[in-house]
């Protein structure tokens, strides 16, 4: 996407309240909103803007969440594929809080268990449960290891 | 409550005071009334000789009983009834519950919604503590567990006893010799983890190369059906065999070890030697149960 001409201009509009989610790795927007569980059927008002030129780090993504300020634990959770965004909630249009992301110690029905003999790949009322470690994603249940492609495992 | 999951959740002081229990139980040191009145359910959905009927002996030496279900078939999982309701109706009617499953964290998740101490007796590739204990004990009745070179060898890729022994021992001062037929090498990320536990882990590929260096060489099963035909099975099968002959020149005091069921992996002529103590391996079961349902249930 090319950076629209003029000062004020914007790709997306200021939101009075909720959240932006900045910094975010380019390409990883919609891997983003799927952490946080936000899908086209929630009521959630939207705007992604991928790709956009940044001179921090290149190019990047931005999310804003329109009417809902999402909890420090809720965005822990992207620290996985976007560990430099950053949170800033918007109150009557400004930044009353701006936060960086820390990996949480443990995710919970964040990842699906690539091991197919998994007991949290079953019917079982239960929902994945994984430790972070320093080598990736570690199954509580089978021991299994996530080292590569946490992304492809979001559920 | 104490639950017995993983060989993982324990320590080396946790392991050495479940050895010292059961090694008090085998001189006769235990209270056959101890768990009178006390019920323990047996629930086996996979298939199970030495686990189940020890575990049922173990109960019924410390003076309690046992009920149990043996397959699937048989059980309301096969009407559709998930893990966990049947855990949570089976914690109303026994003190404490042995799961043997087929699927991975399958004793985790009962211990999850279990009101009662639940003993995990295998869950598919994944653990088998009690297995684990039986095996320390059975090395340390002959030796001290720190300072030994131990040879694992057969199936070390998708064998779950290997893998916990294999962590059990990267708490002790022990060296680690792996022998695997190619392709069923221990993982590489099981070797990482026992590196980083300061373990050295050195990968052979001839069982005849090491085994004079050996204090203990731990057997287990080649499955045949990891293999593309049975004649590539007999050939690797037959390349690790354990014989009399191999253990020409091994050290005095080897033991050899393997969890049972054997098939072809030792020549039966193998028994009739000082090294064979597979079968005294087996009996151990039953003072190392005891200690593990005093723990849990005591």
């Amino acid at each position: 996407m090319k950076k629209p001409e003029g000062k004020h201009a914007l790709i997306v509009g200021r939101i009075r309240e909720g959240t932006v989610i900045d910094h975010i790795t380019a390409g990883e927007a919609l891997n983003v909103l799927k952490i946080l569980g936000i899908t086209g059927t929630t009521d959630e008002c939207l705007s992604i803007a991928t790709n956009v030129s940044s001179g921090k780090v290149g190019k990047k993504d931005i999310v804003k969440v329109e009417g809902r300020e999402l909890r420090k634990e809720e965005v822990d959770r992207i620290a996985l594929i976007a560990p430099r965004a950053t949170i800033n909630i918007i109150r009557d249009y400004e930044v009353v809080e701006k936060k960086g992301v820390e990996i949480p110690r443990s995710l919970v029905g964040v990842v699906r268990c690539p091991n197919p003999g998994c007991i949290s790949n079953t019917s079982e009322p239960i929902e994945s449960r994984f430790e972070v470690v320093e080598r990736g994603l570690h199954c509580l249940y089978c021991d299994w290891l996530i080292t590569k492609d946490i992304t492809g495992h979001i559920i | 409550m104490q639950h017995i999951i993983s060989i993982r959740d324990f320590t080396r002081q946790d392991l050495d005071s479940f050895l010292d229990r059961a090694e008090l139980v085998e001189r006769g040191g235990f209270d056959p009334r101890m768990l009178e009145g006390k019920i323990l359910a047996l629930l086996f959905f996979e298939p199970s000789t030495r686990t189940r009927m020890s575990f049922a002996s173990a109960m019924a030496r410390l003076g309690g009983t046992s009920i149990s279900v043996d397959s699937v078939e048989a059980s309301s999982i096969a009407k559709g009834e998930t893990l966990a309701d049947t855990i949570r109706v089976v914690s109303g009617y026994a003190d404490a519950i042995v799961l043997r499953h087929p699927k991975e964290g399958a004793a985790r998740l009962a211990s999850e919604f279990a009101t009662v101490p639940v003993i995990n007796a295998g869950d598919g590739a994944g653990q088998h503590p009690s297995q684990t204990i039986l095996d320390l004990y059975t090395i340390r009745r002959s030796m001290p567990l720190d300072g030994l070179e131990i040879g694992l060898l057969g199936d070390l890729r998708y064998g779950r006893t290997a893998h916990s022994l294999a962590h059990a021992l990267s708490l002790y001062d022990v060296t680690l010799h792996t022998i695997a037929p190619p392709g069923l090498d221990l993982p590489l990320s099981v070797v990482h983890e026992l590196r980083r536990h300061g373990m050295e882990v050195v990968k052979h590929g001839d069982v005849g190369k090491v085994i004079r260096d050996l204090d203990v060489l731990y057997v287990t099963r080649i499955q045949r059906e990891r293999f593309p035909d049975s004649a590539s099975y007999y050939d690797v099968a037959s390349s690790y065999r354990i014989t009399p002959d191999l253990l020409e020149g091994a050290r005095e005091h080897l033991i050899v070890l393997h969890p049972l069921p054997r098939v072809d992996e030792i020549d039966p002529a193998v028994d009739r030697t000082p090294f064979a103590r597979y079968f005294e391996q087996s009996r151990n079961g039953i003072p190392v149960r005891m200690a593990l349902l005093q723990e849990v249930m005591g």
